[in-house]
């Protein structure tokens, strides 16, 4: 049997539906973002652990120029090392059918006898190479997927400078390149880079490598000491070019992963909290209201027995109805958008399998927030029910204490209506709600703005990079540094409109113990078609001394204008020089740094020598001069700037899309349960007051100028302050989430972006008017007049 | 019908409550509210007794310190071996749950619960309650049991929120106003309910007016004013509810 206290709460609740809905809606939206956030956290953080785990996945990472294979042995004997495994690791130039530009192809040497003793791969579709089998490779999953390559297709490459015809075995994927990204760059190209896997003896002897290696990962002994193992392992590979070993931290696809992990983290804290406080304030104001209606029904109760526990424990349930009721809705849309989110994450990083985990402790926790979110919210007024001495409220509520508003006692009342009095004086008896009603709204705009801004960020990092910076239409990169005169035959070739001539070395910087492995990247000191930039985008003339470092780079490496600065040069003759910095300068991608071209050719004691050179090109023979380039013997590589945009755009595009449609109907759902219960709550008290203007003569219209008039004054003061709190969420975002050695995001927010967010915010705004007007335009007049409050 | 012709005279017993020097003082900033000045009482069990007064005179204040809704200021209530005044917040509750019905003017009814329902309320807290359909009968309402409050007229709501006082069958009833939304007619066909309950169930029966005209179906009319009692009057015969008008 229920007790007729509970069918009370349950006709209570029945009646006040469409508000409980709404405040539903709220509380799921911050349930569902924090399962579904951290659903994927522990997804991600269980399938690499696994995918490590399986394919036996290093701990440490090593490249040098040449070694003979002898020395594995005395790295194996480096007290802590476990397994040692050396290897030959190069860059080829691809021809894939059907594709004008070129692929590079990142070949990895793997024994043709057995699987590989460390990062060993995992195979999709077809078979590990066969023994004796010349030219056959495995290949990454996703290149073959975005080149529709199945096992035992074939495709052409350039190794070493000779052609050859590889065989695909199969298509396979590595805990190495869980995120597939060429080194140097930072957003993964399917099309235009892919792993490929060769055995041992062919890859070494088309290198010429054989007994020997460039590439060393290691599995530690348990409880090793990697700093220690680090530093005899780099000693061991310095003469033969070595550059400095790194940990699985600094490895690029686990750094990758592991950024994407805290992000998650920070945004499945930080978003549902605030939807959570929003649905706090709603209930809090929704119950009170009711508790204010119910003064009388509550002094009955307390006067037929009821306790003070029972009749706060009443409210209270009807608190934890709503909550439970979030809750589920929550993490029912939660485990979906989880799938959503692994979808997004299965384009980035790629897993054999994605395990699909929601850990009870998520649901639990989830829940647990959002039911503690709701009772604090609601436990003031529940406290008020409990405590209201029966006696006391059986007489009626006093009549609200009303006085001239401010604006009126600054004289100004002439010039104000009596309804638009009536609103001004309504907002100042309760400021503290106005207030809050103000935050939440503010709130949703703010949410929009954050999931918005980034769309600005990135064309404007597109402008900046690709057209301010880049002003190129192709650039040139050469097998072998040349000398300068190279440029002359580049420039003469048909189509050429200008070329200016770059030189990249790669080298290790090294400040103390900080260090950071890097290209210079020499220009003309005149460049006109690829120049750096300061922060107000103006072109930097390149000093004849020194080196300019972004100021990441500097900040990283712990340095500031004129400081010192010791230069490992990791191709030819292997120098160590000293230079100084010049100054630092602002950019948005990677760790650069640039020296003026003379000055970085006497820094490697060499001639005038460049590297590459950037073209700018009539559109009309572009493809003619795109041919004949790649077809020169001394070129290893050609980009379009056209194509970098477009797989810009891509990569970033689709994720962009859902994050931004999801955020947009969060921040409609917050402005709509705000707006909705403000309005909703302002007829429920006003009610008698709004009815009694009807019998006095007013019109529907008149009356709905009053009630809703409130909300928009309350709507038009938070949308300034929402998209003001929403710059500086995106402020924070950038700061604290994107900024990193990769990638700096300044921040941009279009006047786009703050229409829209307005524009979502005043719809929201409007439907919750609209479905009060409905309730009032069906005000029934006797009824509302008879009923005691 | 003969029973308003016949009045019952209550036989003598001990005092259900017995009052002692009560003040109520509110306390409103700088401004102090003497609500009563030193009442001293006693009311006996099975009495019909009619509080008298003019408006602000004290009435509902008394009624609510009996009633355990309230505290005196100074003083002392003792209800049967129980000291009102010394009791905590969990010992008044327990006290209005098991002894004490109320009657509201304005009915305080649940609005979204039943007739029955808003009699079950009580009944479901109480030691030795009534049938909720049986309480609606005794006050003529049989057929009305699965109306809502607003299904209802005035007094027809007057005699659910009384049945809904009557179900836990309390030691008192304690009623402020009960008339006082309603007209003659309906008036008196709640006083015959409240009239029913103090007889047939012998229940001390406490009714709050300032119409005088009723005062003529009490026992005893205790005139309050001022938050003084004024005097006390013995109906030596009373009459029925019916026979009143005003
Ligand atoms: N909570 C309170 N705060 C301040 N003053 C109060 C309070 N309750 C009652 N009073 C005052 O105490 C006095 C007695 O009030 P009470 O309600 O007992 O009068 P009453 O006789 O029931 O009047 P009525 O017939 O109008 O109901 C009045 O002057 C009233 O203003
Ligand atoms: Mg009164």
């Amino acid at each position: 049997m229920i007790s007729a206290l509970d069918k009370k709460l349950f006709r209570d609740l029945l009646h006040m539906r469409a508000q409980a809905l709404a405040i539903v809606a709220v509380i799921a939206a911050g349930v569902a973002v924090f399962i579904a956030e951290f659903t994927t956290l522990a997804s991600l953080t269980e399938s690499r652990a696994a995918y490590y785990e399986r394919q036996r996945f290093a701990e440490v990472f090593a490249v040098c120029k040449r070694a003979p294979k002898s020395l594995a042995a005395r790295i194996e004997a480096i007290p802590g090392v476990n397994v040692v495994q050396v290897r030959t690791v190069a860059e080829v130039s691809l021809d894939v059918p059907g594709m004008d530009d070129p692929a590079v192809g990142q070949m990895i040497s793997v024994p043709e006898d057995r699987r590989p003793a460390l990062n060993d791969v995992h195979i999709r579709d077809g078979r590990y190479i066969a023994p004796d089998a010349p030219g056959e490779v495995l290949a990454g999953e996703e290149f073959m997927a975005a080149h529709k390559l199945k096992p035992g297709d074939n495709i052409a490459a350039t190794i070493n400078g000779r052609k050859r015809k590889l065989t695909l075995a199969g298509s396979a994927l590595s805990p190495e390149y869980i995120y597939v990204v060429r080194a140097g760059e930072f957003l993964p190209d399917k099309k235009r880079f892919g792993v490929f896997w060769m055995g041992e003896r062919e890859l070494a002897s088309a290198f010429n490598m054989e007994g020997a290696f460039n590439d060393v990962t290691l599995k530690l002994a348990h409880g090793a000491n990697e700093p220690a193992v680090i530093a005899q392992l780099d000693a061991l590979l310095k003469p033969y070019g070595g550059i400095g070993a790194q940990p699985r931290a600094k490895q690029t696809s686990h750094w990758y992963l592991e950024n994407e992990l805290s992000q998650l983290r920070a945004l499945g804290l930080a978003m549902p909290l605030v939807f959570l406080g929003v649905a706090a304030f709603l209930l809090n104001v929704v119950l009170s209201r009711q508790i204010a209606t119910q003064r009388e029904q509550i002094a009955a109760l307390k006067a037929f027995g009821y306790s003070n526990v029972a009749v706060g424990a009443h409210y209270l349930k009807l608190v934890l109805i709503i909550a439970t009721i979030g809750g589920a809705v929550g993490v029912a849309s939660g485990a979906y958008l989880a799938t959503l989110l692994a979808q997004l994450y299965s384009e980035y990083y790629h897993f054999p399998k994605l395990l699909y985990v929601l850990p009870p402790g998520v649901i639990v926790a989830g829940v647990g927030l959002s039911t503690m979110a709701c009772v604090s919210g609601a436990m003031i007024s529940v406290r008020a029910a409990a405590k209201l001495p029966p006696a006391e409220a059986m007489r009626p509520a006093a009549p609200g204490n009303f006085r001239p508003t401010f604006v009126e006692r600054m004289g100004l009342q002439r010039w104000i209506s009596q309804p638009a009095r009536m609103i001004l004086r309504q907002l100042e008896r309760r400021p503290a709600r106005a207030m809050l009603s103000v935050a939440g709204i503010a709130m949703s705009a703010a949410i929009f703005v954050i999931g918005f801004f980034f769309v600005d960020t990135i064309e404007y990092v597109i402008d900046v990079q690709f057209f301010r910076v880049q002003r190129e239409d192709m650039s040139v990169t050469l097998f072998q540094p040349r000398q300068r005169g190279a440029l002359h035959e580049i420039a003469r070739m048909p189509g050429v409109l200008a070329a200016e001539p770059f030189r990249v070395a790669p080298v290790t910087l090294r400040v103390g113990h900080r260090s950071r492995q890097v290209g210079i990247t020499g220009l003309t000191a005149d460049a006109a078609l690829h120049r750096v930039l300061d922060a107000q985008l103006r072109p930097i003339v390149l000093p004849p001394d020194g080196i300019v470092l972004s100021t990441k780079l500097g900040e990283v490496m712990g340095v500031a204008a004129g400081d010192a600065l010791t230069v490992e040069v990791s191709e030819g003759a292997r120098l160590t020089r000293q230079t100084s910095v010049a100054f630092l300068s602002d950019d948005f991608l990677g760790l650069s740094a640039y020296m003026e071209l003379g000055a970085l050719n006497r820094l490697l004691r060499e001639g005038d020598s460049m590297s590459g050179a950037y073209l700018r090109v009539d559109p009309r023979l572009r493809d003619s001069l795109y041919s004949r380039l790649k077809a020169a013997p001394s070129v290893a590589a050609v980009s379009m700037k056209d194509t970098a945009i477009t797989s810009f755009r891509e990569t970033l595009a689709q994720n962009m899309m859902t994050i931004t449609l999801i955020n947009s109907f969060f921040a409609g759902v917050i402005a709509f349960g705000v707006l909705f219960n403000s309005a909703r709550i302002a007829l429920s008290e006003r009610a008698r007051e709004l009815a009694s203007l009807r019998v006095l003569g007013m019109t529907r219209g008149e009356i709905s100028y009053i009630l809703l008039g409130e909300q928009a004054v309350l709507t038009l003061v938070a949308l300034p302050i929402g998209i003001v709190l929403g710059w500086m969420g995106a402020w924070a975002f950038c700061k604290y989430l994107i900024e990193s050695e990769l990638i700096r995001f300044p921040l941009i927010v279009s006047e786009r972006t703050s229409a829209l967010a307005a524009v979502v915010i005043l719809v929201s705004a409007a439907i919750a008017g609209i479905s009060v007007r409905r309730k009032l335009n069906r005000l029934d007049l006797v009824e509302v007049l008879k009923a005691r409050e | 019908m003969t029973s308003g012709a016949n009045p019952i005279v209550a036989p003598p017993q001990a005092a259900v409550f017995s009052a002692r020097g009560i003040t109520k003082v509110y306390r409103m900033g700088e401004v102090e509210v003497w609500a009563l000045r030193g009442i001293d009482l006693e009311l006996y069990g099975g009495e019909f007794v009619v509080l008298l007064g003019p408006s602000g005179s004290g009435k509902s204040t008394l009624l609510n310190i009996l009633g355990g809704l309230d505290v005196p200021t100074e003083g002392n209530v003792r209800f049967l071996e129980h000291d009102l005044t010394a009791a905590n917040e969990r010992e008044l509750t327990n006290y209005r749950r098991n002894h004490v019905g109320f009657v509201f003017q304005f009915y305080n009814l649940i609005p979204s619960l039943t007739a029955t329902e808003n009699v079950s309320l009580v009944t479901e807290i109480s030691q030795r309650p009534m049938d909720p359909v049986e309480a609606l009968k005794l006050v003529n309402l049989g057929d009305r049991v699965n109306h809502f409050p607003s299904q209802l007229s005035g007094g027809e709501q007057q005699r659910v929120a009384i049945a809904r006082a009557v179900a836990k069958r309390p030691d008192v009833l304690l009623c402020d106003e009960p008339t006082g939304a309603l007209d003659i007619k309906t008036g008196i066909v709640v006083l015959e309910a409240i009239e029913r309950v103090n007889r047939e169930m012998g229940t001390l029966t406490v009714v709050i007016t300032h119409n005088s005209a009723i005062a003529a179906m009490a026992d005893r009319v205790i005139s309050l004013g001022d938050g003084r009692i004024q005097g006390v009057r013995h109906n030596t015969s009373k009459i029925s509810a019916k026979e009143l008008s005003w």
